[in-house]
């Protein structure tokens, strides 16, 4: 039996101290609406809650699609590069008890702050409502806001 | 320093689990953790080293051992980064 025995951790600055080189938020443009690249979201914002961070996912096109209040249950899409493997990965998943990209990220709004908001510019011109859309979109904001919300933030697109 | 409850060693069993369930198992059980207690993850997820490893250093509590078991690693980590 290997034992490795750490030292105890060395002063570290506090989480949210200004001067921290750490960024502490989490910015996700979700323009994607396949499962796939749908994972990685609830994926990242449940790291990003156990680190204490904020997560701000802005759900614009297809993403935003994903988020209608039957899709979020129904949705099958898959990357057209690997359709051949969408079959194959949703069983893998289910046997290994991986749980969805939807119930993954309401995990990560349990566990932490983490915003949704639908893009205003695909909310009108698919001509959405609020009550489309499944409960854990929290509002709807431009892409400037979202801007302003990434400007200190770990900013990705997927 | 006189603590007004006894320190509780909590054991999670993540085992077959991947990422990033045991880290959110550890952050769960943290949250109902009080300054002192000992969380003991179990897992056979080989991020769950390194990211303990960082979470630990990024939140301010301590990393107390890490054993590696012949299927899986117990990491053992004292809260710390809570007010006591």
């Amino acid at each position: 039996m290997q034992a490795q025995v750490m030292k105890k951790t060395p002063e570290k600055m506090p989480v949210d101290s200004p001067l921290s080189a750490s960024k502490n938020k989490l910015a996700i443009v979700l323009f994607s609406g396949t499962v796939d690249k749908l994972m990685p979201v609830g994926i990242l914002a449940s790291a990003a809650a156990t680190l204490g961070m904020q997560v701000d996912i802005f759900a614009t096109f297809w993403g935003l699609n994903a988020f209608k209040k039957d899709a979020v249950k129904t949705n099958m899409k898959f990357s057209k590069d690997f359709e051949e493997m969408a079959g194959p990965m949703m069983q893998l998943m289910q046997a290994k008890h991986v749980p969805s990209w939807y119930e993954s990220l309401k995990q990560a709004k349990e566990m932490g702050n983490i915003k949704i908001h639908a893009c205003t510019m695909t909310y009108g011109l698919m001509g959405m409502k609020m009550e489309d859309l499944d409960p854990i979109v929290d509002d709807t904001i431009g892409a400037v806001s979202f801007l302003e919300l990434a400007k200190d933030a770990v900013t990705l697109f997927i | 320093m006189e603590q007004a409850q006894p320190v509780q060693k909590k054991v999670l069993d993540t085992r077959g689990s991947y990422c990033p369930g045991p880290l959110t198992e550890l952050f769960k059980a943290y949250r109902e953790a009080k300054q002192g207690d000992i969380l003991e993850l179990w897992a056979t997820d080989p991020a769950a080293k390194p990211d303990v490893k960082a979470w630990t250093a990024r939140t301010g509590n301590e990393l107390v051992q890490i054993v590696d078991e012949k299927d899986y690693t117990r990491i053992t980590v004292k809260v710390t980064g809570k007010r006591a």
